[in-house]
């Protein structure tokens, strides 16, 4: 469609690099979430708090992955690393992306200590062991270590909310600073990107919240969902009206590259961008906004705000779209666009897949081996019938079973036994 | 042997490493005085420079490319008035830089302009090389070889990770394929479509205005091609060079010049339809 330069018939950043901020966004909203109940003391996000670390984490490790597969030379990805340029934008990225990273599994480490000692104590065989090393021998579980504890989570959790916003806001300053490009180049980029991100992250914890409730047929907090469908939609609004104000002031401008801009998102992606993007805003914008109406059921209310954080999901995937291969199809003679082919294997729809994915198997292993679940009391109740039924029906008596408990029940079974042990002690 | 005696005349580092076994205590000082200042700058990139003992035989050449760069200052003008559109240039940079001649790559290629009541078209089939005749009309036709601007403030250079991308002292951007990592942010930043991801080497690509030509005295491949005489390469600094004379006399310009790039590619009646 019109004129492109010749080297453009390439389209040189693809899907693995409109996975990238999708996932970065998802783990600076996730750790947000977990920040506003451990810095700002919102005590109706607690039930989530441990769930968004954790979730932070599994898709942190995934985000590099894109970038590192999709380098022409990745063997030479640490040279970043070595060797950064300071002119660059995307020189730092080692660095915070590493910074984020400790302070993270730190986070993580100083909030499961007191379990990582339990779990070492009552488990037996090479769990047990893992366990310990885990602990990296830190075995105090007195209130004043706990006390300690919890402080240095209060203060990680202070560094790591500017941490999350200066990973998120940085990838959108890599696009935002791109002056050859008239579909990145804008100084609201980053803050864009950083809103976007919270929005996801919001919208991911709900979903996985939602879900995980379900599978652990535990009932679901139905406060914490609703101070999540709160926070969503404050966050919807502020992301809404930047991008939407961004468009506006380019068309109202209408300076040379607008025909260009115009062009791009009414006749080569209108679908993702109306269809997707906007309309997936829309939908969560009204969704809930009614799911907080008082003749709203419970049950209905739940549904509402589990759709619109599918919905943002969704949106804000075709949003990173729209934006990374979305700009480069935009020809920068301005007068054409390239066309996108979506491959299949080289850096196309299957490894976007598995990329897409493999954070949730992550996820998945990590909450066995450190579970989040903060409701004990009635999961103890249940899983203590249910650990009897189950040594029942194998005809196992006695404590001896204790490490065949299937890992989810772990936590109630530890709780049970370190209880014991520690009456024992005293 | 003249290659031996030729490297120790030219590397210094040689002979250090040759007392470095003579005299214990300079190993024992060098050393500390190394790691001292690889624990205060390992961050900005000093590691790798004492690592990397090919970065210490390149600062020790550095002497022999400044005298290469002395009093030059590299230009080149395009003059669309007399391009015919031949692609010879686009045929001859290929070959000379071993450009893959199937792939839709390009070092340089040739745009056609042809101007109706309609509007302007545009079009490049394979950088020129498959241009179909146009009958002779009444309409405004003309071609514009587009090249590597070499701009005095590169875009490219500044976004580069690892800084594998530089600006020589005489003017000229080149990439370093053994440095950059191919994560194509050259490409995006450079706001003429200049560089592209070179489908064999994986790292990133562009004119060099035929760098290993220059250096040794000569023109450009498509300079040298061009049998119109639309391309012409010369040194900003000689104030008698055929360049310099009619950039100071004609009215030139860059292209995209309000991206504050400071192309050094000046074209000789360039249309305001030119992207």
């Amino acid at each position: 469609m019109g004129y492109v330069f010749p080297n453009e018939l390439e389209i040189n950043w693809g899907l693995f690099i409109v996975l990238y901020p999708y996932l970065t966004g998802l783990v600076a909203g996730a750790f947000i979430v977990s920040s506003l109940y451990h810095v700002f003391r919102i005590s109706s996000l607690k039930p989530v708090s441990r769930l968004a670390l954790i979730a932070a984490l599994a898709v942190l490790l995934v985000a590099p992955m894109t970038l590192i597969s999709h380098l022409g030379q990745p063997l030479r990805a640490l040279n970043m690393l070595w060797t950064p340029s300071p002119t660059s934008a995307m020189a730092g990225f080692g660095y915070i992306y590493s910074f984020y990273l400790i302070i993270v599994l730190l986070e993580i480490w100083f909030m499961y200590r007191k379990d990582l000692v339990k779990f070492a104590a009552i488990k037996d065989g090479w769990t047990g062991k893992f366990y310990n090393l885990l602990t990296l021998g830190a075995k105090d579980v007195s209130e004043k270590a706990l006390h300690i504890d919890h402080k240095v989570v209060g203060i990680l959790a202070i560094i790591g909310i500017p941490s999350a916003a200066f990973l998120h806001g940085y990838v959108g300053f890599i696009f935002g600073a791109i002056k050859a490009n008239p579909w990145w180049s804008t100084p609201l980029m980053p803050v864009i990107f950083l809103l976007s991100a919270i929005v996801s992250g919001i919208a991911l914890l709900i979903v996985i919240f939602e879900v995980t409730c379900w599978i652990r047929r535990v009932k679901i907090d139905f406060e914490c969902m609703m101070a999540m469908n709160k926070y969503l939609w404050v966050f919807l609004i502020l992301a809404f009206v930047l991008e939407i104000l961004e468009i506006i002031f380019i068309g109202y401008e209408g300076k040379e590259e607008w025909p260009a801009i115009k062009g791009l998102i009414f006749e080569v992606i209108p679908v993702t961008f109306f269809g997707v993007q906007i309309a997936g805003m829309v939908l969560a914008f009204f969704l809930l906004l009614a799911s907080r109406k008082k003749n709203i059921s419970q049950f209905a209310a739940r549904i509402m705000t589990f759709v619109s954080g599918g919905a943002i999901l969704l949106s804000v995937l075709a949003m990173r779209f729209n934006v990374v291969i979305g700009g480069q199809l935009v020809s920068k003679s301005l007068v054409g666009y390239t066309k996108f082919h979506i491959p299949i294997w080289e850096e196309g729809i299957i490894p976007t897949l598995i990329f897409l994915v493999l954070p949730f198997v992550l996820m998945t292993i990590m909450v066995k081996l450190l579970p989040p679940w903060l409701d004990e009391e009635p999961l103890a109740a249940v899983t203590v019938k249910r650990r009897r039924d189950f040594q029942a029906a194998r005809g196992i008596e006695g404590e001896g079973a204790a490490e065949e408990i299937p890992t989810l029940w772990g936590r109630a079974a530890s709780t049970l036994v370190f209880g014991k042990i520690f009456k024992e002690v005293e | 042997m003249k290659e031996e005696t030729l490297k120790v005349k030219t590397s210094n580092k040689a002979v250090e490493e040759h007392m470095k076994k003579v005299v214990p205590r300079r190993v024992f000082l060098t050393t500390a005085c190394k790691m001292l200042a690889a624990g205060i700058l390992a961050p900005m990139g000093s590691l790798a420079a004492i690592l990397n003992s090919s970065f210490a035989g390149e600062s020790g050449e550095t002497s022999d490319w400044t005298r290469v760069w002395a009093g030059k200052e590299w230009g080149f003008i395009v003059d669309t008035e007399k391009c015919i559109g031949c692609a010879r240039c686009v045929d001859a940079c290929k070959q000379e830089n071993q450009v893959p001649p199937d792939k839709e790559v390009f070092r340089t290629w040739v745009e056609r302009y042809v101007e109706t009541t309609q509007g302007v078209s545009i079009d490049s089939p394979n950088g020129g090389l498959d241009f179909e005749p146009l009958a002779e009309t009444e309409e405004k036709q003309f071609f514009v070889p587009k090249l590597c601007n070499q701009c005095e403030n590169p875009p490219c250079v500044q976004v580069c990770p690892v800084s594998a991308t530089y600006r020589t002292g005489d003017g000229v951007i080149l990439v370093d394929g053994k440095r950059c990592v191919g994560c194509r942010y050259c490409i995006q930043a450079c706001p003429y479509g200049a560089r592209f991801m070179h489908p064999k080497t994986h790292v990133a690509d562009k004119c060099t205005w035929c760098y290993h030509r220059i250096a040794k005295g000569m023109r450009p491949a498509c300079v040298t091609v061009c049998p119109v005489g639309a391309r012409k390469f010369g040194n900003l600094r000689d104030l008698k060079d055929p360049v310099t004379q009619i950039i100071r006399k004609e009215r030139v310009r860059g292209l995209k010049t309000d991206m504050g790039t400071k192309p050094q590619v000046f074209y000789l009646g360039l249309d305001e339809v030119v992207v």
